[in-house]
């Protein structure tokens, strides 16, 4: 389980994110929406525990112990892992070391597996995220955290800028990441998953989804009924509702 | 054909006039610091036979001691004398310079063509204090299996060792060749000067790979020329991860034949106390010449110089230089200085260099992938070393990865 209390969070000594609570149950995927800048990527990175972002109130419990003051690698190791909205280029660093540093140090047949999965095989030897295509990024983002086999994956905008045909690969990798054909009570992955277009939810089991405004997360509740009313009213709505609920307390 | 015995007292003269001619780059050494003549050292024809340390040292600088059986020919130098020279193979001649100057008589046209005499007063002073040298040499048509090994070991306290060394890829030919220098110089004062002149004939390829293992005393100039002639290729492979007093060298290579091409690629890492100034230097006089000159070079502390010179007076030619360099820890100095010239429409020439330390972003990257900030660190270090070097036989680049790898605990 992965419970968020009254998170407030820093960035560069600016609050990005004001008292958010959130809990998945294991098994569970959630869905965040939100306008650009409003916050989602701040939240997942915080989560995982990048330094930059600082927690100055509220805790973060994973399995029920507070990770809060975790590093990010020992997060990574107690099981979070998260795919990457811009991942950086390391040069030298290839492909396959990346995957074999997610299957812990496993090499050979196990990394090939992953690579052909992701359609990615051709990719091994090449630099880690040198001159992919967004597309590629994305699966090589994907077949990463597969290997990794993480108990909580976030995914901050895994669709983004994939083509028709590609979004049924990705759709197929986030399937089986999340366990999708296995049933709730025996699934052991989380997720939490960032979307603007919403295309991912024919891919996931997903209930519940939130609205993130302004660093607030404000309506919660079936994702799809959610992404319908983003589409037919836009954000106004959310930022209105948060008003709203900020002005009654 | 000219003559060694007349040809070479123009050569005295002209080193004598050179003498105390300071070199372009680099501290000057003063060469009344060293002494120039070393003892004759007996040949040992089972290098099994070596001191157990000597051995680890020429070991680490990629020389393989037991019997050889991967190399097409191995020749050591000890000092001012060959120790020990055996060329393995059909068609590959490797043998002091002295006993290839008796041999061939036609030697002397090779004998300072690609490196001049009065270059600087080191130049100078391999020509007037005449120690030896390897010669290496392919005849035409004839391709090394295994590489040809040479390693030149530096032993007597305060000796200026002096090397010069041939190395000829006859038309067709393909020569690889492994170098290590090594020293067991440590507390005392050192000094290597090495001539090396590369003549790489039409449609012939040469592969130096050269490593370097000094010590903090040791002070090192090397003077290399590379002469490539049409279709030819030299591809020259340099590492140096030890510390050394100083350390300058800027090998000059010239392509004279159409679509001659040459590439560099060094790793330079350099710890407190060291300062390395080298470079590679490339005139592309021959249509559709090209070459690329490529350095990765880390500072834990000392001072580097990286340079580049690449210029091209012909049609259709094209080079690339690039030089990255990390500073790892704060007091290093790292100065790329890249340069390009050109005097003709239709060239095509390229530079791009960068220095920083090793980017926060990338380290986090890899830490979400659950690796310790150590590891992470260590993962883009050695990948930074790890330059994919376009045409290297495959054992070979096993082989330099392992000497990178080697080091790398050091940076850590
Ligand atoms: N490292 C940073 N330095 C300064 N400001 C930052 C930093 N990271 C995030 N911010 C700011 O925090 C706010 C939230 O950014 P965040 O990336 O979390 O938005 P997002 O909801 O993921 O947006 P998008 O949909 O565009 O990806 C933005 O105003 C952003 O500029
Ligand atoms: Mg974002």
């Amino acid at each position: 389980m992965l419970d968020i209390k009254e998170l407030t969070v820093e960035v560069e000594d600016r609050e990005i994110l004001h008292d958010i609570n959130l809990t998945i149950r294991t098994g569970e995927t959630h869905v965040l929406f939100g306008p650009n800048g409003s916050g989602k990527t701040t939240l997942i990175m915080t989560i995982m525990g990048f330094p930059k972002y600082k927690v100055t109130k509220g805790s973060i419990l994973f399995q029920g112990k507070d990770i809060t003051g975790l590093t990010l690698d020992e997060r990574a190791r107690l099981g979070i892992g998260m795919s990457f909205q811009r991942p950086p280029v390391v040069r030298g660093v290839k492909t396959r070391d990346m995957v074999t540093a997610c299957l812990k140090g496993q090499d050979g047949e196990a990394v090939t597996q992953m690579a052909e999965k992701a359609d990615l095989a051709d990719f091994l030897e090449r630099d880690i995220n040198y001159g992919f295509s967004g597309g590629e990024l994305k699966r090589s983002e994907l077949m990463q955290l597969m290997a990794q086999k993480p108990e909580l994956a976030l995914l901050d905008e895994p669709e983004s800028g994939v083509d028709l045909v590609n979004i049924v690969l990705i759709g197929q990798l986030i399937n089986e990441l999340l366990e999708k054909d296995c049933p709730i009570s025996m699934r052991k992955c989380m997720g939490l998953i960032i979307t603007h277009t919403g295309h991912i939810l024919d891919y996931v089991n997903a209930r519940t989804g939130y609205v993130l405004c302004e660093g607030r997360i404000g309506c919660e509740g079936d994702p799809h009924e959610i992404l319908a009313t983003i589409k037919e009213k836009g954000y106004g709505e959310c930022i209105r509702c948060i008003i709203g609920r900020r002005l009654l307390r | 054909m000219h003559n060694r015995t007349t040809t070479s007292e123009v050569d005295k003269e002209k080193a004598k006039a050179a003498a105390t001619k300071p070199a372009s780059f680099g501290e000057d050494i003063n060469l009344e610091d060293y002494v120039s003549s070393a003892e004759e050292l007996p040949y040992e024809s089972d290098l099994s036979q070596l001191p157990p340390q000597t051995k680890e040292q020429m070991t680490q600088v990629g020389v393989v001691l037991d019997g050889s059986r991967q190399r097409s020919g191995t020749i050591i130098q000890m000092d001012h004398s060959v120790i020990h020279s055996l060329a393995q193979q059909e068609g590959i001649e490797v043998m002091s310079t002295n006993q290839a100057l008796a041999k061939h008589d036609w030697l002397s046209d090779y004998w300072w063509q690609a490196v001049a005499v009065d270059a600087d007063k080191y130049t100078a002073h391999v020509e007037l204090h005449q120690g030896d040298g390897y010669f290496i040499r392919a005849l035409p048509g004839s391709k090394t299996i295994y590489p040809v090994q040479a390693c030149l070991y530096l032993a007597k306290n305060k000796l200026a060792q002096n090397v010069h060394n041939i190395i000829i890829a006859e038309e067709n030919s393909e020569l690889h060749i492994i170098t290590g220098c090594a020293t067991s110089v440590r507390e005392e004062p050192g000094l290597h000067l090495g001539v090396s002149e590369f003549y790489v004939k039409k449609g012939a390829k040469i592969i130096f790979t050269m490593i370097h293992s000094w010590t903090p005393n040791i002070a090192v100039r090397p003077r290399s020329g590379i002469i490539v002639e049409e279709d030819g290729l030299f591809l020259s492979n340099y590492v140096i991860m030890k510390p050394v007093k100083s350390l300058q060298m800027y090998p000059v290579a010239r392509c004279v034949g159409k679509n001659a091409t040459v590439r560099f690629n060094s790793i330079l890492v350099t710890p407190p106390g060291s300062t390395m100034d080298v470079g590679s230097k490339v005139f592309l006089n021959a249509e559709g010449a090209r070459t690329e000159i490529i350095s990765r070079v880390i500072t834990t502390g000392g001072n580097i110089i990286a340079r580049g010179y690449i210029e091209g007076s012909a049609p259709e030619v094209k080079g690339h230089l690039e030089c990255r360099g990390l500073i790892l820890q704060g007091e290093g100095l790292i100065h790329a200085i890249p340069e390009l010239r050109g005097n003709l429409a239709g060239i095509d020439l390229s530079h791009e260099a960068a220095v920083g330390k090793i980017a926060e972003e990338e380290v986090e990257y890899l830490m979400a992938r659950g690796l310790t900030r150590t590891e992470a660190t260590a993962t883009i270090i050695r990948g930074f070393l790890r330059v994919d070097i376009e045409g290297l036989p495959p054992q070979l680049n096993v082989e330099l990865q392992r000497a990178v790898e080697a080091s790398e605990q050091d940076l850590m």
